[in-house]
């Protein structure tokens, strides 16, 4: 499996997000290609969940959709699996915890190390919560990517940062996926304070950047920076696949483009 | 160090941006339940605002109807609102209040949380949204006036089942996002550790009175205590004080809908499996690839498919019986409790009542049970009209 603090090296990652199997798991074949061509430094996929409660409307939408044509968690790894010698940027899942538990975590851990996925993110699932995903990921040497939020005490903020890997997840502000509200007002702060316990672990920041504008207030504080409900809106505009993919390529290609000039 | 267990069950799966709210309400909390004043305050508020004790009432003309065992219902639908709800609404509001939140957000489900929610929201002068399903303003649009006149904005949540489920994870949603100036109500003994803890603790005024009146009247503990389930936090209210007394006999009933193998029903603990859902682990109506399947039931305060998490632990110690009742065997009881004691309960305790039909013709008339009358059915009376037009109908 590719490494994920690799992409971090001499620059600042663009980290997309996607829902697996939205409008399918051949049309999600198809994005991943188009991501990774344009430069998409890792490639977050979403497992779709009936519940997902961290989740805004766009990622919601995304996720019911790929319900609806029976995407389910075992076939979304089968799929990346099926496309492992084509994928050429580190894959992260992220998903809730009853996914992962329904499916068996140490089952979990294996399967995904075989499909050749580098990380995984469960955003319901905090530190000290009881689970074995941990050492089970641990084991099979998958990264484990944990969420920091604005409000995190500096206590939580040691513990988290001594269990996570690949990088650190820091959420931008208080709310949910597609929050396009401003970043919260003292990024540089909060981002610091993150920093006195993070190490060499780089800071990925998501949640509510929606194009480069945004890009161009918030690039100078983190290491890399993490689009997803923005990116499914430029794509579900698409009436084509074509169109889809098209606009998913532009789409990149303009964050690039912000995250190079600004930094 | 996780905490929040009742053996596996339980936990607090969610988002880290509520860690620092939970964490907030445990201290609070905790610290508030050994607070004379604050004891005092809602003790009063429970006594002047909403009118306990609770009677518990001899029902005569039910026993002698199935001949067998004493009836007595514990009459939680006297309640101010109507249902054993205000409870857990009265503490919660005094612990918002102290920990200075400006705003309140609940979900609800037959509405019944919801009212409770918005009548304390009023009485405290704080801000009120309530998350609803829409299905459930359509079933239970006398609660929705209510809120409305009380103050309270009713938000209509059209995703997923558009029910009780879904109306939670909105109001997590709004949590995650408003979560320094707001304080979520949960109404039940569900959702991420302290809530299941904490409602648990407000509703046992409901097992400790029983206890006393039960003792006075009888000179000794019932033999059987019924309940409804579906998050489960009237059932956990008057089973509580019991756990410890093995020889009362405890019963949680689920609303089965239209029968277990329809599939159409919300019995999570006799039919699911384990899992996560709104923040702790728990029984769930889950699909093999762990989807949440939408409960069903005619009563809307059952209608979830998923349960307290202390629930799941006294299923598994088998220190609880959990039976399930139909909608039909739910509506028959309905009307046979308001033509027999002129009292006309609410469709989920009608859940609990069905299930003597069961159990007290077995038993002598020596014998004494206890249900939990957990509210009343004016809410319920719209619903009612359909089914007997839908009757004469067959």
């Amino acid at each position: 499996m590719l490494n994920i603090s690799e992409q971090f090296k001499g620059k600042k990652p663009l980290i997309t997000y996607i829902s697996g199997g939205d409008p399918s798991l051949e049309m999600t074949e198809k994005i991943i290609y188009r991501l990774q061509d344009e430069g998409v430094d890792i490639i977050e996929i979403g497992i779709p969940f009936s519940d997902p409660l961290a989740d805004g409307p766009v990622i919601q939408a995304a996720s019911q959709r790929a319900l609806e044509n029976g995407t389910s968690l075992k076939k979304l790894i089968a799929k990346i699996k099926d496309i492992k010698a084509n994928v050429k940027v580190p894959i992260v899942l992220m998903g809730y915890y009853n996914s992962v538990l329904n499916y068996g975590e140490h089952q979990f851990a294996k399967d995904i190390s075989e499909a050749g996925i580098s990380g995984v993110i469960i955003p319901d699932l905090p530190v000290d919560e009881r689970a074995k995903l941990t050492e089970e990921l641990k084991a099979k040497g998958v990264s484990q990517i944990l969420l920091v939020t604005p409000n995190t005490s500096e206590k939580r903020l040691e513990e988290i940062a001594a269990k996570c890997s690949g990088f650190l997840y820091c959420v931008a502000l208080l709310g949910t996926t597609g929050d396009a509200r401003e970043p919260y007002p003292e990024l540089e702060g909060y981002l610091n304070r993150v920093r006195r316990f993070s190490g060499d672990l780089p800071l990925g920041l998501g949640f509510g950047i929606d194009g480069p504008e945004k890009v161009k207030k918030i690039i100078n504080y983190p290491d890399g920076i993490i689009i997803g409900s923005a990116l499914i809106e430029a794509i579900q505009i698409g009436n084509t696949e074509t169109e889809m993919l098209n606009n998913a390529g532009e789409f990149v290609r303009e964050i690039k483009r912000a995250i190079k000039d600004y930094s | 160090m996780s905490r929040g267990y009742f053996n596996e069950f339980g936990g607090r799966f969610v988002p880290e941006t509520l860690i620092p709210a939970l964490d907030e309400l445990e201290e609070v909390y905790l610290e508030l339940k050994e607070d004379p004043d604050f004891k005092a305050q809602l003790k009063s508020l429970l006594a002047d605002y909403s009118g306990r004790p609770t009677s518990l009432y001899y029902a005569e003309q039910l026993s002698s109807h199935y001949g067998g065992a004493k009836i007595y219902l514990k009459r939680e639908d006297l309640n101010h609102t109507g249902a054993h709800k205000i409870n857990n609404t009265l503490g919660q509001i005094l612990l918002a209040v102290k920990m200075g939140k400006k705003r309140i957000i609940a979900e609800t489900g037959a509405g019944q949380h919801g009212v409770a929610t918005a009548t304390v929201a009023a009485r405290f002068n704080l801000d009120c949204q309530v998350y609803m399903g829409t299905e459930d303003i359509e079933r239970q649009a006398l609660n929705v006036y209510k809120m409305e006149m009380l103050g309270a904005e009713v938000i209509p949540v059209t995703s997923g089942t558009q029910t009780l489920k879904d109306a939670t994870n909105e109001a997590i949603r709004d949590w995650v996002t408003n979560v320094e100036d707001t304080h979520y109500i949960i109404g039940s003994v569900v959702g991420p550790h302290p809530y299941p803890m904490m409602v648990r603790d407000f509703q046992r005024i409901i097992g400790d009175e029983t206890r006393e009146q039960i003792m006075k009247k009888e000179g000794r503990l019932p033999d059987y205590i019924l309940a409804c389930v579906g998050g489960g936090s009237n059932a956990m209210g008057i089973f509580y004080p019991f756990v410890e007394d093995k020889e009362v006999n405890l019963v949680g009933i689920e609303a089965s809908g239209s029968g277990i193998e329809s599939g159409k029903h919300a019995a999570t603990l006799s039919a699911g499996r384990v899992g996560v859902l709104h923040g702790s682990k728990s029984y769930l109506l889950q699909d093999e690839d762990g989807q949440i399947i939408p409960a069903y039931s005619i009563s809307a305060g059952l209608d979830y498919p998923g349960v307290g998490p202390e629930h799941s632990y006294l299923k598994t110690i088998e220190r609880v019986e959990y039976q399930s009742a139909t909608d039909m065997e739910a509506v028959n009881a309905f009307r046979l409790l308001s033509e027999k004691e002129g009292i006309i309960p609410a469709l989920e305790s009608s859940h609990a009542l069905s299930y003597l039909e069961k159990l007290a013709p077995e038993l002598d008339s020596t014998a004494i049970i206890v249900v939990n009358l957990s509210g009343r059915g004016d809410k319920d009376i719209n619903n009612f009209k359909k089914i007997r037009e839908a009757e004469a109908d067959a």
